[in-house]
């Protein structure tokens, strides 16, 4: 049964390990995945530790449904300590790695210590084993997955790795498996580096009994059909997150010179359409894949068609890479998105964090803060193709004076830059903003600035308020499962109803991160997709377990207290410029200048903005300094943490 | 006519949910090594092919089968198993040129694709139709058709050439 996955406690320093099984009364609280990760972060990590030292503790795990008849739940969380952020470090990725662990027998990893040579674990149908990675270190990505493969003589195995980037602890580097699913953003990879760790081979061969198969199968295929039936699903399986690219660009939501403009102006060579026609080329006309049992598949396949990396396969480019080697940099030829995209997934590095803080430096260049003295000789201008590509490789292999600076993360970056750089720099809790501007979309603003792992998008964005849907439409999704009857605004320019919209998808992104399916197959891109009721329903169905969709909820908000105890306990403040709940000042005073009309001209009202923060705050039960009020903590059942039950 | 499965690997994606919905169904378990069909895989070069039993004319397995538990239903053109005959000698997984016949090491048994009793969860669940169930005389006109529009665009293409276009 799947709720019989058990737990592994990992010492690389002494070699111990201890394999326990989780209480029921635990998952009830907790669930899974990235509920149950921040639940063990807080209580095996000690206030202030290293990030990179050996006291870090990293959580690898599946979320609840994982390798369930439930649909699309591939996904694997990661979490420790950030050496980027100094805060919560956290990943959450597709692929198939969890439910091979979840054959394995294991559903959460919890590893401490730090290995004295390179060594990687091997996990196999309920055993674990420390091996010697001194063969495998150095290599690349992919490399070492299959070099970890020929050495276990099965072509089966899954694995999760870190590449050169966190070899060399470049603070943003990821964690990858396959191709290219990603653990990013907040340097888990190099975590991994840091503790020695190379990669965590799994394969697996055990039953997971279904609670209710039939009831299972069919909940699966309606769950499917409703799925693949929302139009944003369809047009993703046809060309993938590009599609984003065309809409947003237009209307003027895509940074660019990182925050000068708002619009890529001559963007046509990387509109999905284009990017599309060179995966059509190089791979033929099926050329999508997808993560493990889901049907949106919304990875392109695609090989290098000319250049020095010619002929090289990789998936995506994902809508962040065009934004990151295209849209920030101001570099728009396919062929740089391309290779910039290949590089990273290669080297292991975070494709948004490295665009994101290369276009920085270009900034700085242009205001003359970096010289060609500090580049080593590069020009490094906006629209540079090389210099981008250059910049990728220094970074990772920490070469040359900004190479090594910027493989630091941005705030430690600005700290050795000095001067003005800090001003420019486009980041909350010290992680880089994607390439989106929200100047003009207040919500998504109050998202990134309170989101808990840094500006990020993949927390609480309610991606639908650009819909403009009938405020009705916004009711009966905002309404459930807790009855909500304060104010919505259909128009995404307004600040009103906003902090529920936040809150309300704060926890729905949590509730799916616990039972570890993709936010593809829930309110995120699409407004009529599966949520709160359909769970109730699958979980018990899959696992036996009986919890109404309210439990559910409150589960969500329980997780996001956890994680927002630990940011406390490792120093966020409200207004903390570098670790807290606010953005870069210029979201307030610079205007935008491009875009459709309901765009352009527009800035983040301060002071309608702190009250957006306030009435955040309020729906989650915190004060306005950001503390959690006693008694929501009582409410939540977590007024005693840590409780060191697991 | 009875109706058959039939595989377009290039359709595939590679999620191996057929494999996931196999187990399921057959056993109420979720273990990819029950299923019936397999997705081999290559990921360097994004290549998927599932594997399934071709429920083959003059069937190796059905020959080789020692005690005669194996036998061909005609109704749904498939070959089945009977396990109260069965001895689990495992000749028949030895001479599968497909690899199609299995042996489920925890329940000590072999097996292969039943096709559902006609209805194939695979086929079912795979919206990109890399796995169909479709009437056996009709798979090589569908094939016709797709090579005859390769033709056609080569033909206009290399018209178009010769006209300078």
């Amino acid at each position: 049964m799947a709720l019989k996955r058990r737990i592994a406690y990992i010492d690389l320093t002494t070699g111990d390990i201890e394999i326990k099984s989780i209480p029921i009364e635990i998952r009830k609280k907790f669930l899974g995945g990235r509920g149950l990760d921040a639940y063990l972060l807080y209580n095996h990590t000690k206030k202030g530790c290293d990030p990179v030292g050996p006291d870090n503790t990293l959580m690898v795990s599946g979320g609840i449904l994982t390798a369930t008849c439930a649909s699309a739940t591939a996904r694997t969380h990661v979490m420790a300590k950030s050496p980027l952020t100094g805060l919560l470090g956290s990943s959450n990725m597709g692929g198939f790695f969890a439910p091979e662990m979840a054959w394995a027998g294991f559903h959460h990893l919890v590893i401490k210590g730090k290995a004295n040579h390179p060594v990687y674990l091997f996990i196999h149908n309920g055993e674990i084993e420390i091996r010697d990675a001194r063969n495998i270190w150095g290599l690349s990505v992919t490399n070492s997955q299959w070099a970890i493969r020929e050495e276990l003589k099965d072509q089966e195995l899954k694995s999760l790795v870190c590449g050169p980037a966190g070899e060399n602890l470049v603070a943003f580097a990821n964690v990858m498996t396959g191709i290219k699913n990603s653990g990013g953003r907040t340097g888990m990879g190099c975590v991994m580096g840091s503790k020695n760790l190379k990669a965590i081979a799994v394969r697996g061969t055990m039953d997971i009994k279904i609670a209710h198969p039939i009831e299972a199968l069919e909940f699966n295929k309606r769950f499917i059909d409703q799925i693949t039936s929302a139009k944003v699903n369809q047009t993703q399986g046809k060309i993938g997150t590009p599609f984003i690219w065309g809409a947003t660009n237009s209307w003027g939501g895509i940074r660019c010179r990182n925050f000068q403009y708002n619009q890529c102006e001559y963007a046509d060579d990387i509109e999905p359409e284009r990017i599309d026609e060179i995966c059509e080329e190089t791979m033929g006309p099926y050329h999508m894949t997808g993560c493990f049992g889901c049907q949106v598949h919304c990875r392109s396949q695609y090989k290098i068609p000319e250049g020095p990396y010619a002929g090289r396969y990789d998936e995506g480019p994902e809508y962040t890479s065009q934004g990151a080697f295209g849209g920030e940099t101001d570099t728009p030829r396919a062929l740089t998105v391309l290779v910039g995209n290949h590089l990273v997934d290669q080297y292991g590095m975070d494709n948004l964090e490295t665009g994101s803080i290369i276009s920085w430096a270009m900034e700085l260049y242009e205001k003359g803060i970096l010289t060609k003295k500090e580049t080593d000789g590069l020009d490094l201008s906006f629209g540079n193709d090389d210099a981008v590509i250059e910049m990728i490789h220094r970074i990772c292999n920490r070469k040359g004076w900004l190479g090594d600076t910027l493989a630091k993360g941005g705030i430690q970056a600005s700290k050795i830059i000095g001067k003005d750089s800090f001003k420019y720099l486009i980041q909350v809790k010290g992680m880089s903003n994607l390439h989106s501007d929200e100047r003009a979309t207040p919500a998504l603003a109050l998202n990134i600035a309170t989101a808990s792992r840094g500006s990020d998008h993949l927390r609480s964005r309610p991606a639908i308020d650009l819909y403009h849907l009938p405020e009705e439409v916004l009711r009966k999704i905002y309404s459930s499962p807790i009855h909500y009857n304060g104010p919505l605004s259909s128009e995404h320019t307004e600040y009103i109803g906003k902090p529920w919209q936040v809150f309300w998808h704060e926890n729905c992104y949590m509730a799916v991160d616990c039972l570890g399916i993709c936010k593809y197959h829930t309110t995120f891109l699409g407004a009529t997709l599966p949520n709160f009721e359909d769970w109730s329903k699958v979980l018990y169905y899959n696992t036996g377990l009986e919890m109404t969709p309210e439990e559910i909820w409150q589960v969500a908000r329980r997780c996001n207290m956890i994680e927002r105890l630990f940011l406390l306990r490792e120093g966020l403040k409200r207004d903390d410029p570098e670790k807290g709940d606010c953005l870069n000042p210029r979201y307030h005073t610079e205007p935008t200048r491009r875009g459709a009309p309901d765009v352009v001209g527009r800035v983040i009202e301060k002071d309608k903005f702190i009250k957006m923060i306030d009435e955040f705050y309020e729906h989650k039960g915190l004060d306005k300094d950001g503390l959690p009020k006693p008694e929501t903590l009582k409410e939540l059942g977590i007024e005693n943490e840590p409780t060191h039950l697991l | 006519m009875a109706k058959a499965l039939y595989i377009d690997y290039q359709k595939c994606t590679g999620c191996r949910l057929c494999e996931l919905v196999c187990a399921v169904k057959h056993d109420g378990i979720s273990n990819p090594t029950r299923s019936r069909i397999k997705v081999m895989k290559w990921e360097q070069e994004g290549l998927y092919v599932p594997m399934s039993c071709q429920q083959c004319q003059d069937a190796p397995c059905l020959n080789v089968c020692p005690v005669k538990a194996i036998s061909r239903d005609e109704d749904l053109g498939r070959i089945v198993i009977d396990y109260d005959t069965c001895i689990g000698c495992r000749a028949c997984v030895v001479v599968c040129p497909f690899g199609a016949m299995s042996f489920n090491v925890i329940d000590k048994r072999v097996f292969k694709c039943d096709l559902c009793d006609g209805d194939p969860q695979c086929v079912r669940f795979c919206q990109e139709k890399a796995v169909d169930y479709i009437s056996s005389d009709e798979i090589s006109i569908w094939k016709k058709q797709e090579a005859a529009e390769r033709l056609s665009k080569a033909g206009k293409e290399a018209t178009a050439l010769m006209a300078g276009l």
